[in-house]
């Protein structure tokens, strides 16, 4: 009886062991430098825990996205752990397509990572995404361009500064913009910046009764004062310019200033790829004096889908890949200056990294002044600082995106494109059943 | 007089045929140009002559492996290739050499399922391989662009088998050849020429789908589709690299199409002059 017991026993724990042994994980990310260098780094990973694999899949943003949606609403089990937005984070959540990370364990220390960018990734109080990277959107200037406007950019300007900036700094003889700013359509692209443009000037998408507000004289102002701005100071074909236009155009030393995310700091500060490395300031987005500045908030975060069956492996990997270990791991390989941003104050409290990146205390900064639980003046229905965090916002904020663009490109007025806009939300909230 | 004529336009057509050709073909060139430079030339703008450098190649190559992908893509399209012409030539025959009444709405009928989005199935075909566990197989996705190239097969082989006298194959008949019998040794040695190149094009349309391939696959089936895919990013610099990628994966259906170009004209335009 004994020998049998301990014949069943062993047999088992073989068992076990070998499906211990056999198991891998999946995991969809996006291609930017960061994922790819972590790709690299998982040696580290893989020898503290023999027993699992890891496979990558490497997906454009976009097709990631729609990927995984398909995947995690039909249950397809493709993948254990997922790499998303602060955008999805608060509706998969409330979907329950997310495990919640409550065994990241002991060493982890939850309360490092950056409370603006937690919140964004909690929903009653409990964190269903760790941060991998994160960023805000923050003022880029040319000091020497500035010095010869005779003017000082001050830490935290005002639209009208960067107005009168911008002015003074267009030398289109020369080829210099006063000012670069994204006019490529798409909810991520454009909207992005307008939407987080926008909360500085009071205005919001929605009012709590998730009436679209695009009538309100806020909108009004936010767009005419941008499609102004762009008219007078900004680049030829602006309306096509996303994030690596309008990098390849300040790097090329044709913009005076660009307001985009704090990741193009370390792009437009390497000699290697640009000719104004030398001469790059760096300022809090701008705001109007109502208390919000027009910076985002975004986190590539790593998340575990509910229809996993290697839940524990999966979480034990988004631990290690956020981890304060995993910041010092890449320090020791490839110098603090390349350890992902934007998730863990102790990351800026080290003065390694401040000296290494001198941008970091801005970037901290712009964070921390975007708040995704109350992004505007006046209150709003939903969380998000450059988006609405609701399953219709990529249809519609691309749908704006594109009438928005149009106003910027000349082909519709200022006026026309609101009121476009207002009815293209007013159908679309209706038709979610948002508006009764 | 008429001789010079003659000269000039044949000059002119050639003239307008390479300068067609060099448009169709320009894309794919600076493709290939952008792949020899570095990434902060290839955003620079436009340059035809390149630095030469292969560090694209060889960071495309480091962050993730091209021949597992490369295997796939050759995999997927033979296969999927071979299974349609098995299914394909025994329906394009029936309706070609014994058409009923409603051959041709068949005929329509299978065309018109190409007409129709494909994302309008992604949620049904997504739910059929998860349930059926086929989701990144190779089987499943031999099968899924079997299926999607196949009214295209039929239609390829109708039309050829249609230029086909059907005397010949009663003939056959007479001479007592089983069904099996002329349609092995009748029917397809006389259509070598129109099979062969419906063969080549399903192999390009098999190679060059995205849609199917990138939603289905994850790591094990994923074919070169999703190796080019991998390297596109909203954010930060990665065109050097992408067109590295590309024209890792359109090389070999490239050199394919050079050598067989004579068959693919010749399949295509099969039956075309009377």
């Amino acid at each position: 009886m004994k020998l049998r017991t301990l014949t069943l026993g062993l047999l088992s724990a073989s068992a076990l062991a070998f499906a211990a042994h056999a198991e891998s994980i999946t995991i969809a990310t996006v291609n930017n430098g960061d994922m790819v260098r972590m790709q690299k780094l998982t040696d580290d990973f893989t020898k503290a825990n023999p027993d699992i694999q890891l496979n990558w899949v490497t997906l454009e943003e976009n097709v990631l996205r729609e990927r995984v949606t398909t995947d995690i609403a039909t249950k397809g089990g493709q993948y254990d752990v997922m790499t998303i937005g602060t955008y999805e984070v608060p509706i998969w959540a409330k979907q329950s397509w997310l495990l919640p990370l409550d065994k990241l364990g002991d060493d982890y220390d939850v309360k490092d990572i950056i409370p603006a960018i937690a919140g964004g990734l909690s929903v009653d109080g409990k964190l269903y995404a760790a941060p991998f990277y994160g960023e805000s959107s923050f003022v880029m200037y040319r000091k020497d361009l500035m010095e010869k406007a005779g003017l000082k950019m001050p830490d935290a300007p005002t639209w009208d500064f960067i107005k009168q900036a911008a002015d003074k700094m267009t030398d289109r003889a020369n080829g210099v913009n006063g000012v670069c700013l994204r006019g490529k359509a798409g909810w991520g692209e454009n909207m992005a910046f307008l939407t987080a443009m926008s909360n500085s000037f009071g205005a919001r998408w929605f009012d709590e009764n998730w009436k679209p507000q695009f009538d309100q004289p806020e909108w009004k102002n936010t767009l005419q004062f941008y499609v102004d701005l762009m008219k007078a100071d900004g680049p030829e074909g602006a309306s096509s310019n996303g994030f690596n236009e309008n990098l390849a155009l300040f790097q090329q030393g044709k913009c005076g200033m660009w307001i985009d995310a704090t990741v193009a700091a370390s792009f437009v500060s390497d000699p290697k790829a640009s000719k104004v490395a030398d001469k790059v300031g760096y300022a809090l987005a701008p705001d109007t004096g109502l208390g919000k500045r027009g910076n985002w908030l975004w986190a590539w975060s790593l998340a575990v889908p509910a229809g996993t069956k290697k839940a524990d492996a999966a979480e034990k990997f988004v631990s290690w890949a956020t981890s304060k270990h995993y910041a010092e791991l890449v320090a020791s390989k490839e110098g603090w200056a390349n350890v992902p941003p934007g998730t863990r104050s102790s990351l800026y409290a080290n003065p390694e990294y401040q000296k290494a990146a001198p941008f970091a205390k801005m970037t901290l900064d712009s964070i921390n002044a975007a708040d995704p639980t109350h992004p505007t003046v006046k209150p709003v229905p939903y969380v998000g600082v450059q988006f609405v965090a609701i399953p219709e916002f990529q249809g519609l904020g691309t749908t704006v995106g594109q009438l928005f663009s149009a106003a910027l490109a000349g082909q519709s007025s200022v006026d026309d494109a609101l009121k476009q806009a207002q009815d293209a939300a007013t159908a679309a909230m209706t038709e979610g059943g948002y508006i009764k | 007089m008429a001789r010079a004529v003659t000269t000039q336009h044949k000059t002119i057509a050639t003239a307008a045929a390479w300068i067609v050709a060099l448009l169709i073909f320009f894309p794919i060139l600076y493709t290939i140009i952008t792949s020899f430079k570095s990434e902060q030339e290839a955003i620079q703008g436009f340059a035809l002559i390149p630095s030469g450098t292969t560090e694209s190649y060889a960071e495309v190559q480091a962050q993730s492996g091209y021949f597992k992908f490369f295997l796939n893509s050759v995999i997927l399209s033979v296969g999927s290739t071979v299974l349609a012409l098995l299914i394909a030539v025994p329906a394009a025959w029936s309706m070609a050499f014994s058409p009923t009444k409603r051959t041709k709405d068949i005929l329509m009928w299978m065309l018109s399922t190409k007409m129709m989005p494909a994302v309008a199935v992604l949620f049904p075909i997504y739910l059929i391989f998860r349930d059926g566990g086929l989701l990144d197989s190779r089987i499943g996705l031999t099968v899924m662009l079997m299926l999607i190239n196949l009214p295209i097969v039929v239609w390829m082989l109708y039309t050829y088998f249609r230029e086909i006298p059907g005397e010949i194959l009663e003939a056959a008949r007479m001479d007592g050849a089983s069904l099996w019998n002329e349609i092995i040794y009748v029917l397809t040695p006389m259509a070598v020429p129109g099979i062969a190149s419906t063969m080549l094009l399903n192999i390009i349309l098999a190679w060059n789908e995205a849609f199917w391939t990138i939603r289905l696959t994850t790591t094990d089936a994923a074919p070169l589709t999703a190796f080019i895919s991998s390297f596109s990013s909203p954010q930060g610099l990665f065109w050097a690299k992408l067109s590295a990628a590309s024209t890792l994966a359109i090389a070999p259906i490239l050199i394919m199409g050079w050598f067989s170009q004579k068959q693919l004209v010749r399949g295509l335009t099969f039956g075309a002059v009377k």
